[in-house]
């Protein structure tokens, strides 16, 4: 068992749990922060990614003990955060992906959504396949990636970067 | 006239819709987005075990004996449980029940479970499960279908009568034989599909409580909630009023958590006899195991048509490889013959499906049930007959489709049609026209077609009440409740749900609750199977708001003294169609309601009316409506490495009418994503002991945001005499023509004809050889000649 001291969505927060749980576990069943996933539990479907000092890690991967003094962000944090920066509602990434119909189970999108939000906030106007690859860490079974894609566009687009490419259904629905 | 009959595609005020077709969010969307959504493995009960499966080693061997003495033991552990504790029989099919949640004397795959541990953690009940000694006599193991088919010994099940064979079934309609010996042209062929996995990205989990007063709950990522609950009863002897089911939040199924599975059993005994909340969540690996995926099928087909393409007569012999258990193995094996009489018209038609059992991962529905493999190699085949006939590929489909209103050679009946559409939609985004056989060598485009059921007639265990029920309740605030036991698995079905209830009661969408898979609450529902839910559910919710809302229009009328063909209701608001000054919220027509006629509330359902042939079987493949699909792949293969590169993937949709198109495209985008995936990267396979080839997202190489081509989604709206809103299905059928379409792609690009999946690089390869060497051959002999 080893005491944790660390800093999650802004809190700093101390817990306790056996040396060799990750960042993962200690979230999920110590702080109660179910928002991330557990797909996989060996790095191969991005749905545990969390934001670490602002930047997508694999929280089934990392030991908690390594975050200590770091600031981790889940996905639970992201709307929190948005309304503390003067914001309503939850964050435009979230907001998009909802009105996109790119969350079908949901299930991956918390990783997925966290590594959106990385791209923009280090990139803000990224072409489609900057955001396909900032995206490959992170397997959806359900949407085929596309409603994905647009949902990252319109959160670029509306910040006043971009135009929104209309989809193929929408533009069959408008004829 | 039952009020269940209570649909059409149109509401009695026309097809003015205020919400239906309207890209709307979705109910549950922002707690997903946002990590508030809770699924099965958010669940954390005060004082809660963890329980692990101990799982065999083996993939054929007797059970001697379980010792869990020194496992008990352990401090931190409280209960082991074994076959013994459970030896009543399962299975989906109640014809076909012969799975038990642990081993009883019997494993039949690598990865059976054996028994299970209740420990206060992971780590304790992972370090029993060391400790648990089994005595296996190995046995030998059936890894071959073609073995299964002549070698009935040893049983791999002991009860049946007919060795390893799982389920034959042979029905013939029509001169097969004497149509193809009066065709003009003949092709025969041989087609073989792998095996392919679900691999939703949330594992399996289930938690269970054991009250003091003996109610057991519980909690599981299931599709199919009421099939549990009474599975639940059955195999631990309790009365089903002493158990609830609750679906979760579910974190992707397709078809893999249709059948009760092992865990839900284990939680639940585990609970009985510690008194503790209990919980057990599977591995990645364990989830690979568990699988009852895509079936692999080696098919031969033989379709005779005339000169101007028309096709008279179809053959076709499958063997299916079922793996260890059922499952929904009897359905698959009448669904690998009986989906295949769409879209296209033939006379005569003869199937003969054997499903056998393997030591293997039991395989069961996946995402196009049954039916994805026939219809590629039939795809396939139609391409090949093009060919022959030196006709265009669409032109061959549109020669044969099979019309609307009319009835399959098999006696399926079949109402709305819109594969013309679909075709012509296709044809007309992909530019085939002018890029058909037309593209440099190397890069090619290919077309295939397809149906599927919205919903099945056949419920697994025969009964007459509805097969989907509904129920409302209306508050006076304005809010509406849905009951459903309908399961949403990602689908958006109780989002469904809600824009039928806004549409039909004049609430806004987000006035809508959804009570949803709960079996203490909610009405019996079938489950999220066979592409039910829209046409069943949304009937079902239509035929409950109908009952209501006449109460409503009724009140209003009367407070207005007009006629109630006036009143109109509207989102959030009541209004006089002839005097649109007057108006009331929603809140006060329900009010006015709740006044003139009591507490506001009413059921709905839906049953499906008599379908099927008049034959033994006639009723599986038998659907209140089909859907029809068309897809052009664009791909390129390089001949240096053999890889295969899809670009482009169209696919027009016929699922009737879009209650929300955005959810429509969704599904179809998701269909071709898996279709795609399995044809070009994914299979599910085990070695020559039965150990599964990569039991891992990684390893099974599920595709990513780079390696999916570019999707185009495209709907064609028929307006089906019976759906609701003329609604059917959009989740499965458009699956099925993508892998057929990239084949006819390849074909296109570089002339060789890809028979059997997957579509790896080292196939490309020595297909590319062959045609190397035959074309060297010819212009050998042509030379030859020539110099004589």
């Amino acid at each position: 068992m080893r005491l944790l001291n660390l800093r999650v969505n802004g809190d700093a927060l101390s817990t306790a749990a056996p040396a060799h749980w990750t960042l993962l576990e200690v979230l999920r069943y110590r702080l109660g922060l179910t928002g991330s996933k557990q797909g996989c539990d060996k790095g191969d479907c991005g749905a545990c990614t969390v934001l670490v000092d602002g930047k997508p890690v694999l929280s089934c991967l990392t030991l908690a003990a390594l975050v200590e003094g770091r600031e981790v962000t889940t996905i639970d944090g992201l709307m929190p955060a948005h309304i503390r920066a003067g914001g309503t509602g939850a964050d435009p990434v979230q907001e998009a992906f909802d009105r996109c119909g790119a969350l079908q189970c949901g299930f991956c999108q918390p990783g997925m959504m966290l590594s959106a939000r990385a791209l923009l906030n280090r990139t803000p106007h990224p072409t489609r396949a900057e955001i396909k690859d900032a995206l490959a860490g992170n397997l959806c079974r359900c949407t085929g990636y596309t409603q994905i894609l647009q949902a990252v566009e319109l959160v670029i687009a509306e910040a006043g970067g971009a135009a929104v490419v209309p989809t193929d259904w929408r533009a069959e629905l408008e004829q | 006239m039952a009020a269940r009959d209570n649909h059409g595609n149109t509401p009695p005020w026309g097809a003015n819709f205020g919400v239906i077709g309207k890209p709307l969010r979705k109910v549950d969307g922002i707690a997903k987005a946002t990590g508030a959504a809770i699924y099965t493995d958010d669940i954390q009960l005060p004082g809660m075990l963890h329980a692990k499966t101990l799982r065999s080693p083996h993939a054929h061997a007797r059970v001697r004996s379980v010792d869990a003495s020194a496992a008990l033991a352990l401090e931190g552990v409280h209960a082991v449980i074994t076959g013994a504790d459970m030896p009543i029989k399962y299975g989906v099919i109640p014809w076909t029940q012969d799975e038990n949640a642990l081993a009883v004397d019997r494993v039949r795959f690598i990865g059976d479970p054996v028994a299970a541990v209740a420990a206060v953690d992971e780590d304790t009940a992972n370090a029993a499960l060391k400790l648990i000694a089994v005595d296996y006599e190995v046995l030998h193991a059936f890894l071959d279908p073609f073995e299964s088919l002549v070698r009935h010994e040893p049983a791999i099940h002991a009860d049946r009568k007919e060795g390893n064979i799982s389920k034959h079934v042979r029905l013939e309609f029509g001169e097969v034989d004497a149509l193809a010996k009066s065709a003009d042209v003949v092709l025969e062929d041989e087609y073989s599909f792998h095996g392919s996995t679900h691999a939703p990205i949330e594992p399996h989990c289930a938690v269970a409580t054991f009250s003091a007063d003996g109610l057991l709950t519980l909690w599981s990522a299931t599709q199919i909630t009421h099939y549990v609950h009474r599975a639940l009863a059955q195999v631990l002897e309790l009365p089903a009023q002493k158990i609830r089911v609750i679906q979760p939040c579910l974190g992707g199924a397709f078809g893999g958590k249709s059948d009760p599975f092992s865990l839900e059993f284990c939680v639940s005994k585990l609970a009985m006899v510690t008194g503790r909340p209990v919980k057990m969540l599977y591995t990645r690996e364990e989830v690979f195991y568990a699988h009852r995926g895509r079936h692999p099928m080696f098919m031969k087909y033989r379709t005779a048509a005339q000169a101007n393409g028309r096709i008279t007569s179809v053959d076709a012999k499958i063997l299916i490889d079922g793996g260890s258990y059922s499952s929904f193995g009897l359905v698959t094996t009448y669904y690998a013959g009986q989906l295949l009489t769409g879209p296209y018209d033939f006379p005569s038609y003869r199937f003969d499906s054997t499903r056998v059992f393997t030591n293997k991962p039991p395989c069961g529905p996946k995402r196009g049930h049954g039916s994805v493999q026939p219809r590629f190699a039939f795809e396939v085949q139609l391409d090949q007959l093009a060919e022959r006939l030196k006709l265009d590929p669409i032109e061959l489909r549109r020669v044969n489709f099979q019309g609307s209103q009319t009835r399959t050679v098999n006696g399926q009946r079949v109402t709305s049609n819109g594969f013309l559409e679909c075709l012509d939609s296709v044809e007309r985004a992909s530019g085939w026209k002018k890029k058909r056989a037309k593209l440099p060598f190397g890069r090619g485009l290919g077309v295939a077609g397809s149906m599927y059921i919205s919903g099945t007639n056949y419920p697994v265990y025969p009964n007459k009440m509805p097969q989907a029920g509904v129920q409302l309740k209306l508050d006076r605030s304005g809010v509406v409740t849905v009951f459903t036991g309908g399961n949403d698995i990602g689908q958006g079905s109780n989002s469904m749900c809600a824009y039928i209830v806004a549409e039909e009661l004049g609430v806004p969408v987000e006035h809508v609750r959804v009570v949803a898979a709960d079996t203490d609450l909610c009405p019996v529902d079938l489950g999220a199977y066979s592409s039910r839910v829209t046409f069943m559910v949304g009937n079902a919710t239509i035929d409950a708001c109908r009952k209501v809302r006449r109460q409503i229009v009724a009140a209003v009328a009367k407070k207005w003294a007009v006629d109630p063909g006036r009143v109109r209701l509207m989102p959030g608001v009541a209004i006089d169609l002839e005097d649109p000054a007057k108006a009331l919220s929603t809140a006060e027509a329900f009010q006015l309601a709740e006044e003139e006629f009591d507490t506001l509330g009413a059921t709905g359902s839906y049953n499906t009316p008599t379908l099927g042939g008049d034959y033994r079987g006639g009723s599986i493949g038998a659907s209140p409506a089909y859907s029809f699909t068309a897809h052009v792949v664009e791909a390129s293969v390089d001949t240096e490495t053999g890889r295969i590169q899809v670009h482009d993937v169209w696919c027009a949709h016929d699922c009737g009418r879009a209650l929300n198109p955005m959810l429509v495209a969704g599904q179809i985008e998701g269909s071709v994503y898996m279709g795609i995936a399995e044809a070009l990267l994914e299979e599910h396979k085990v070695n020559r002991f039965g150990l599964h080839q990569g039991p891992s997202l990684l390893d099974y190489r599920l595709p990513t945001s780079v390696d999916t081509p570019e999707l185009h989604a495209l709907i064609v709206e028929s307006l089906d005499p019976e759906g609701p809103y003329g609604a059917k299905e959009a989740g499965e059928g458009p699956l099925h023509s993508s892998i057929p379409a990239l084949s006819n792609a390849i074909f296109d690009a570089v002339g060789i004809r890809m028979k059997h999946l997957p579509f790896t690089p080292g196939r490309v390869l020595e297909l590319l050889r062959e045609k190397d060497a035959l074309e060297e051959s010819k212009s050998a002999g042509a030379a030859a000649r020539g110099q004589a």
